[in-house]
């Protein structure tokens, strides 16, 4: 069933004079219940515009966001329910961090939301838990952690608050490698776990091949497509005209391919491939 | 948004006044000041109306942004005509109510005073509109040089005021963001009592200050990367050179402000 909806979604920045752009350009979009989508496309394509679209920040210069079929902008006064249940971290979400121990940072959303003492208690260490913090670091100023940390305390603020949809902007700009891959399981366990939607915007095509389902590929402004991400990894070259690309490892199948090499088409992740491989290995037609 | 407050207003598009030198301007629109004030009759306004008028042709900034520019400063007309109208006591009496008095005086001083405002206003704006804020900056620092021989840190100021104008969209970019993020989190920052709303800012101002300072001591840092080590000895990427037009401008400017002596002393 679909959870978001967007129908002729048009957003032009400073309307009227001379830097007049628009970012998003009639964009119709049905995003699905628990999924893990991936956002891509080249910087400035609209993906970031059109993410704050989904939970309200923005307001469309024409067409609408449906959030369970109902117009966001209906109402501005339910506005705020719409951010409870579209949580939408931006990002580097560390430098929003403003309360004076870690705990009560991830709590804010809660809190706002009117949540209970317990319940709020009991959200915050099951959020730190899944994103692996220490329980000693939630009474820590959040000023005082390393940066990996920092971030972590700044997405269990929006995860605790369970939204429907959770759109990471970029949750893993600036991690080393191995951050990076904890970082991002985390964020699938937790998508596996609430049972939600997860949008995760990204430029490495190597991790949306290996944690996403669904891809949404933006490009200047308009919607290039939006379809699991197989198919979209085996449209390689219309990829790179957007200055995309498919990951490494499906480039080297591809020239494999190319090279007589029976391989079949949909492996773009490193572990598919290698089987892959083993498998024709096994076969013995390692000759070619 | 935030970012549609204009503070630095620069309409970036070419025009005649555009290309002008940047101490040029500043010059010219101290004289339009002084040619403001330099008279009490209506001949002053007229002379500085057809002063804004030309000027505002010659920039091709649309009429539009001088509006924008005069529409915060509508209470304080407002405030300056009422004032001007209750306490002027001279000429016939018009109306008089318990302790208020309006005068023929009052009415022709607050009309007098209105569109004195709103010319200088308009007029001073077109050099904000025209020259863009890190030209300003060198300007004033070169029209400042000769304070340097009595020790004033003329460089050092000119640089602090570029680097503060620098950093201010960069700043309101990222307040913005930071609004954002706690909008994300079901912060209400537009509504409630006072003490609510001013609770409601400790989430914005925090998270700026931390990466203000942070700013500070990267740019620091940057800077003494780079053997940044005050203006001695210092050169410029944009030199400012006067032309022929800046001069002309002068001329101009200064026979409008001689005109308007010379009328007053007559009238």
């Amino acid at each position: 069933m679909a959870i978001l909806k967007t129908e002729g979604l048009t957003y032009t920045y400073s309307a009227g004079t001379p830097f007049e752009k628009t970012a998003v350009d009639h964009v119709d979009l049905c995003i699905e219940e628990n999924t893990m989508i991936g956002v891509i496309g080249h910087t400035g394509s609209g993906k970031s515009t059109l993410m704050q679209h989904f939970n309200g920040l923005l307001q469309p210069t024409s067409g609408k966001v449906l959030l369970d079929g109902q117009d966001i902008w209906a109402d501005k006064a339910k506005l705020r329910e719409v951010r409870f249940k579209v949580g939408l971290v931006f990002q580097y979400p560390e430098y929003q961090l403003f309360e004076e121990t870690v705990a009560k940072d991830i709590a804010f959303g809660c809190k706002n939301m009117g949540l209970s003492e317990e319940e709020i208690q009991s959200r915050v260490l099951e959020t730190a838990d899944m994103l692996g913090m220490d329980r000693e670091l939630l009474e820590r100023s959040p000023f005082a952690l390393s940066g990996g940390q920092k971030r972590r305390a700044a997405i269990a603020g929006v995860m605790a608050m369970r939204p429907k949809v959770l759109i990471l902007d970029e949750p893993c700009a600036g991690l080393d490698p191995k951050g990076r891959n904890l970082m991002l399981s985390q964020i699938r366990d937790y998508q596996k776990k609430s049972q939600s939607t997860v949008l995760l915007v990204s430029h490495s095509m190597e991790d949306v091949a290996e944690f996403t389902q669904k891809l949404l590929v933006m490009s200047k402004a308009k919607l290039f497509c939006y379809e699991d991400t197989d198919k979209v990894f085996r449209r390689a070259d219309e990829l790179k005209q957007l200055g995309l690309r498919v990951p490494q490892i499906a480039s080297v199948m591809q020239a494999l391919r190319k090279k007589g090499v029976p391989l079949p088409e949909d492996l773009y992740t490193v572990e598919s491939a290698r089987e892959a491989v083993l498998a024709l290995l096994r076969k013995g037609v390692s000759s070619c | 948004m935030l970012k549609d407050i204009t503070l630095g207003q620069y309409f970036p598009i070419d025009s005649v006044l555009h290309r002008l030198d940047p101490r040029f301007k500043i010059i010219y629109t101290l004289i339009f000041i002084i040619m403001l004030f330099s008279g009490n009759h209506y001949w002053t306004l007229l002379i500085g109306a057809v002063f804004v008028v030309m000027a505002q042709l010659l920039s091709k900034v649309p009429l539009k942004m001088s509006w924008k520019s005069l529409k915060p400063l509508l209470p304080v007309l407002v405030f300056t005509a009422v004032l001007n109208l209750v306490f002027i006591d001279s000429g016939d009496t018009l109306l008089e109510w318990k302790f208020l008095k309006i005068t023929q005086g009052g009415i022709n001083t607050s009309i007098f005073m209105i569109c004195r405002i709103i010319l200088l206003i308009v007029g001073s704006s077109l050099l904000t509109y025209t020259t863009s804020p890190i030209l300003l900056t060198d300007a004033i620092e070169s029209l400042m040089s000769p304070l340097k021989k009595i020790n004033f840190p003329v460089h050092e100021m000119a640089m602090m005021m570029s680097i503060a104008l620098r950093f201010i969209p960069t700043l309101l970019e990222e307040t913005d963001k930071i609004m954002s993020a706690q909008k994300a989190r079901g912060a209400t920052l537009d509504n409630g009592k006072l003490m609510e709303r001013v609770k409601a800012m400790i989430p914005i101002l925090i998270p700026l200050f931390v990466s203000a300072f942070r700013r500070a001591e990267e740019l620091a840092t940057a800077m003494e990367c780079r053997c940044y080590r005050g203006g001695e000895g210092r050169t410029r990427l944009r030199q400012l050179k006067a032309s022929k037009g800046d001069y002309i401008g002068l001329g101009i400017c200064l026979l409008f402000l001689a005109v308007t002596i010379i009328l007053n002393i007559i009238l």
